[in-house]
C-alpha cells in the first residue's frame, strides 16, 4: 500500500501510468508485460470522427529527447469505445480517456461520450497538443479559453476532468488557476515543447508537419520547475510528465508537487520501461528511508528545518 | 554486425527487422540480412551518431535489441519464379529472403541496382544462389541505369522488392501478378503504438512497423 495514490476518479495501486500518445490502447505493450500492474493507462487521444494525422516524417530526433508531429491520428470516439475499450477493460488498472477536438462542440461531444464509458474513470482534456492547425493547443495557451473549455467538458463529463496543460505559455501558473477555477478535478503536465529540426542537405525541417513537440530526457528539468510552480499555485492534485525514464525521475516529480507521475516518449526506447520502474520503486522508496510515496509529495517546496 | 540471439532462427522471417538500441534516444530499425544458426546479421549504413555508435561496437560487446518485428515476405511460393529486385541499402534483406526461397526449390532471378562500382556489396553471395543481374547508376559496372531496365524482361510470377521509394515505386507499378515491397521510415516504437511511421494506403492507412514493413503493392499508396 505505500505505492496507493487516491486521486478524483483514480485508485492508483501505484503512481505510474504510460502517458497519451505514447501506448496507443494498450494492445501492443499488453504482448510485453501485464498491463494490470500499471497504475493507470492515459489512451491515445480521441476526436469526434477518425483522423488520419499529419505526413511523414513525424519523428526527428534530438540531443536526448524527439520531435513529433504525428497530429492526433486516432480511429474516432465512437471507433475507440467499440474496438479498442472491451480490450482495455480486462486489465485490473485505471483507464484515462485523452479528449481532443478541433472545436468546443467537438470537445464535448468526445467527453460525453468517453465519460459515459464506464471503463472510462477520467478525462484527460487535450488542449495542448501542438500538431494540429485547429484546436488543440490554442485553447491551451489562453486562461480564458482554457477555462471556457474546462467549464463544459466538465459539464458534458459524468467522470472527473484532469487538464493537460501546455508548457508553450508566459505563465504556467495562470493557466493551472485559470482551469482549476472553471472546474478541472486535477491537472496533468506537461505536453511537449513546440520545435523544430532542419535537415541541412535540403535546408528544409526534417518532420513532415515543420514543427513539432519535444519530449524526452531533455525536457524534464523544464517539467519539474512547471510542476513545482503550479502545486504551489493550486490545490487540486498534479500527475507530473516529462522526459521521465528511471524511478529517481519519478521521485523528483513527487518532490516537485505531482501526485502522479506518466511514462511517455521512455516507452519507446524501452518498451517495459513503466513495469521496471514500478518493480524499482519499493526498493528505492527503503533506500531513501520513505515509507509512503506520498510523503515526499511537494516536499521540495516545503521550508525545510533549519540545521543551525 | 553479426549478433548472436537465444531464439530459434527458423522464428526470424526473411524481411522482419530489429529494433536496436544505440546511444541515441530512439531505437534504430536494422532489417535482417541473413540468419545461421544462433547469429543474426546486419547490413547497415553509417549515416548518423546512432549507426556510427553501432559501428563502433566490438566482438563480445552485449546488445539491446527488441525484435524480430514485422512481417516479412512470404515463402510459399512453390512452382513460381520470383524475381527480386533490391536497391542499395534495401538488397541486404532480398539475400536471406534468397537463401530460404533457394532452401525450398523455388527459381529466382536477382536485380540489384547500386549508384556506382564501389558501392556494390553481396555480389557474390548473390550469384551463388543463382542469376544476379547488376545495375548501376553511372554505369561503372554491370548493366548502365535502374533496376527497371532489366526488371522489364525479366519474366517471373512474383516481385519481392527493398529498396529507396522512387524505387518501390516503380516496381510496384511493374506488369507481375503478384508485387511485395518491403517500406522503410522513420520509427518512434516500432512495435505499433506511437503511429510515426505511417503509410498511407487505400482506404486508410498502414503502419510499416506493425503491418509490414513488408506489403502486397496494392495495399500501400506510396
Amino acid at each position: 500500500m505505500r505505492l496507493h495514490v487516491d486521486l478524483p476518479g483514480l485508485q492508483l495501486k501505484n503512481p505510474i501510468m504510460p502517458a497519451s500518445g505514447c501506448f496507443g490502447f494498450g494492445e501492443e505493450f499488453a504482448k510485453l508485460y501485464d498491463l494490470s500492474m500499471l497504475g493507470g493507462i492515459m489512451i491515445k487521444a480521441a476526436t469526434g470522427e477518425s483522423r488520419f494525422g499529419n505526413g511523414t516524417p513525424r519523428v526527428a530526433e534530438t540531443a536526448q529527447g524527439m520531435l513529433n508531429a504525428i497530429g492526433l491520428q486516432n480511429p474516432g470516439v465512437d471507433a475507440i469505445i467499440e474496438d479498442k475499450l472491451p480490450f482495455l477493460s480486462t486489465f485490473d488498472t485505471e483507464i484515462i480517456a485523452n479528449v481532443a477536438g478541433s472545436t468546443p462542440e467537438e470537445y464535448i461531444h468526445v467527453a460525453r461520450q468517453m465519460s459515459a464509458d464506464p471503463t472510462i474513470k477520467a478525462l484527460e482534456l487535450n488542449i495542448s497538443c501542438p500538431n494540429v492547425k485547429c484546436g488543440g493547443m490554442q485553447f491551451g495557451t489562453d486562461p480564458d479559453m482554457a477555462a471556457e473549455l474546462t467549464r463544459l467538458v466538465k459539464a458534458a463529463s459524468t467522470k472527473p476532468v484532469y487538464v493537460k496543460l501546455s508548457p508553450n505559455v508566459t505563465s504556467i501558473t495562470a493557466m493551472a488557476k485559470a482551469v482549476e477555477t472553471a472546474g478541472a478535478d486535477g491537472i496533468t503536465m506537461i505536453n511537449t515543447l513546440v520545435g523544430m529540426r532542419i535537415d541541412v542537405t535540403t535546408g528544409q525541417p526534417i518532420l513532415a508537419n515543420r514543427i513539432g513537440g519535444l519530449s524526452g530526457p531533455s525536457v524534464k528539468p523544464v517539467a519539474i520547475r512547471m510542476v513545482y510552480e503550479v502545486a504551489q499555485a493550486v490545490d487540486i492534485p498534479i500527475i507530473g510528465m516529462g522526459g521521465v525514464r528511471t524511478v529517481d525521475d519519478v521521485l523528483e516529480f513527487i518532490y516537485a508537487g505531482a501526485s502522479a507521475v506518466a511514462v511517455g516518449t521512455a516507452n519507446f526506447e524501452n518498451p517495459y520501461v513503466c513495469q521496471e520502474i514500478i518493480e524499482a520503486l519499493p526498493g528505492r522508496l527503503d533506500e531513501l528511508g520513505i515509507d509512503h510515496i506520498l510523503d515526499i509529495r511537494g516536499k521540495a517546496y516545503e521550508p525545510t528545518v533549519s540545521r543551525a | 554486425m553479426e549478433m548472436k540471439v537465444e531464439i530459434a532462427p527458423q522464428t526470424v522471417a526473411p524481411g522482419t527487422f530489429f529494433h536496436v538500441k544505440t546511444s541515441e534516444l530512439l531505437r534504430r530499425p536494422l532489417s535482417v540480412a541473413n540468419v545461421e544458426s544462433n547469429v543474426v546479421t546486419f547490413l547497415y549504413k553509417v549515416i548518423g551518431s546512432g549507426t556510427a555508435d553501432l559501428a563502433a561496437r566490438r566482438t563480445g560487446d552485449v546488445l539491446d535489441v527488441l525484435g524480430p518485428l514485422g512481417n516479412g515476405f512470404p515463402l510459399e511460393q512453390t512452382g513460381k519464379r520470383v524475381v527480386l529486385v533490391g536497391g542499395g541499402i534495401g538488397v541486404p534483406p532480398l539475400y536471406y529472403t534468397r537463401r530460404l526461397l533457394a532452401a525450398r526449390g523455388i527459381e529466382t532471378v536477382a536485380i540489384l541496382g547500386f549508384d556506382t562500382k564501389t558501392s556494390i556489396f553481396y555480389e557474390e553471395a548473390f550469384r551463388e544462389l543463382g542469376e544476379t543481374i547488376i545495375t548501376t547508376v553511372d554505369g561503372s559496372y554491370g548493366e548502365q541505369g535502374f533496376v527497371t531496365g532489366p526488371l522489364a524482361r525479366v519474366d517471373a510470377d512474383v516481385l519481392f522488392s527493398c529498396g529507396p521509394e522512387p524505387m518501390l515505386k516503380a516496381v510496384a507499378a511493374s506488369q507481375i501478378e503478384e508485387r511485395y515491397i518491403s517500406i522503410e521510415n522513420r520509427m518512434g516504437c516500432g512495435i505499433g503504438a506511437c503511429f510515426a511511421c505511417v503509410c498511407e494506403a487505400p482506404g486508410g492507412y498502414v503502419k510499416v512497423c506493425s503491418d509490414g514493413p513488408v506489403f502486397r503493392a496494392e495495399e500501400v499508396t506510396l
